[in-house]
């Protein structure tokens, strides 16, 4: 069985495909769901650039295969905006240069979201701490921080 | 980086998959969390037939304590062990081994039964596990198996788990009175694979003298390494600074680990004396009624 028919809620829409088994998520997410949000880096676990939520925990999506999140929920930074306006996490990156090149973005945006939302008013500690899994090579994390810190501040 | 064909299997019953698993031996994988698994894949480093996923099984994770031991099914995730309170409350060491491991998006995705039985040398959970003198139970269609860590873990990645076994719960003893506990470790990133961990537990008497120690290290050998002789040389005596530094010393002296490009085999060695006097300080410090207990965890 080289194929399974998949029915996933991606950003509060329901898409139904058939999949490819091997297929992992990210490469769902991108090719077949169009959601280039999403960024592949490593592909193997390290970087965080694949960074989605699945059914509210952040967990990286080249580790799981699309096949695998039938009848669960997925959100991906595409999910982040309400149509042209940022959410405060994402004015928050805007605002202190939470970002340069913009590549890791994605990922930091959703490994963040879960980590905000489970600790509201976190130390500076604890947001390196939650962002350790995230890697950014342009090295920016000064600011991907105070980012972080003022986006808490703000909600 | 994609992985290679496979056919993927969904077995909706425990029973379902260790059919599978004994109709298709060596050629199938299992599927916990995928965390170790799947880069593996990726890499086409492991090229199974047949992928068997247990993350549709009901009633393979949970977190439960009876007759005095904590008993956690193989599915569970290891984000839902670190922030158990039964957990932290009962086996404060594996409580404290839990964060140390990859970071909190693998955890949330990773599997207690899938990071012993993947028997990474340099991975947390081996070593408590050796450390407390835990318990695997391996099920096949050819029924129950409860195995020590000593016999579980046989070689680098590789345990005594048959093709058609499927391990499902690990078993640990709750940490009992007057028992402090420390797990460190060194690794040269924050959530990268341990240099060396250390596991420890001590029990002291009323009397302030050691009645029980158990030592455990990984990254230091194809398996966890259980130091009994060293433990053994800390019963009966006072735990002293003196004391601690010369289980350290006992403990490196006794290892043969290996170098890599990560670390050579003289600083492995030397680490593991460092950490183990220290996880032996701070556990001692988290005894019940001993001076500087204030984080009993």
């Amino acid at each position: 069985m080289n194929e399974r028919a998949i029915r996933v809620t991606v950003n509060g829409r329901v898409y139904e495909r058939t999949v490819e088994v091997r297929k992992t998520l990210a490469d769902f997410l991108r090719d077949d769901l169009d959601l280039t949000g999403t960024h592949l880096g490593c592909e193997h676990g390290v970087c965080g650039a694949c960074t989605i939520v699945l059914d509210g925990a952040a967990v990286r999506s080249c580790l799981l295969f699309a096949a695998q999140v039938h009848g669960r929920e997925i959100q991906t930074v595409e999910g982040l905006a309400d149509g042209d306006r940022l959410n405060p996490l994402q004015e928050a990156f805007r605002e202190h240069h939470g970002l340069q090149c913009g590549f890791c973005t994605p990922g930091f945006l959703m490994t963040l979201t879960c980590f905000l939302r489970d600790t509201p008013d976190p130390t500076e500690a604890q947001v390196r701490e939650a962002i350790s899994g995230n890697l950014c090579r342009c090295t920016g994390y000064k600011n991907i921080v105070t980012a972080a810190l003022a986006a808490a501040r703000r909600s | 980086m994609k992985p290679p064909r496979f056919d993927y299997l969904l077995p909706g019953t425990l029973d379902e998959a260790l059919g599978l698993l004994a109709q298709h031996g060596e050629d199938a994988k299992v599927l916990a969390g995928g965390q170790s698994l799947v880069p593996l894949l990726n890499f086409r480093l492991v090229r199974p037939a047949h992928l068997v996923d247990l993350n549709d099984i009901p009633g393979l994770d949970g977190i439960r304590v009876e007759q005095g031991r904590l008993a956690i099914g193989a599915m569970t995730r290891q984000r839902a062990v670190e922030t158990s309170s039964v957990v932290r409350e009962r086996c404060p060491l594996l409580a404290e081994a839990m964060p140390q491991i990859g970071h909190v998006q693998i955890r949330n995705r990773g599997t207690i039964g899938g990071s012993l039985a993947h028997a990474d040398p340099a991975g947390e959970l081996p070593a408590v596990v050796a450390a407390l003198d835990g318990e695997l139970v391996l099920r096949s269609r050819r029924g129950e198996r409860r195995l020590a860590p000593h016999d579980f873990f046989v070689g680098y990645l590789t345990t005594a788990a048959a093709p058609d076994e499927l391990l499902v719960e690990a078993r640990v003893p709750v940490t009992p009175a007057r028992t402090g506990t420390a797990f460190m470790e060194v690794s040269r990133r924050h959530g990268d694979f341990a240099l060396v961990g250390v596991a420890t537990s001590v029990t002291v008497d009323t009397g302030g003298v050691c009645t029980a120690c158990a030592i455990a290290l990984t990254g230091v050998g194809p398996t966890p390494v259980v130091a009994r002789e060293a433990s053994r040389a800390l019963v009966g005596v006072k735990p002293t600074v003196d004391a601690l530094a010369d289980i350290g010393r006992r403990v490196a002296s006794a290892l043969t680990p290996d170098s890599d490009l990560h670390a050579s085999a003289e600083y492995r060695q030397h680490l593991a004396g460092v950490l183990t006097r220290r996880a032996l300080a701070r556990a001692l410090e988290r005894v019940d009624g001993q001076p500087g207990a204030k984080e009993r965890s």
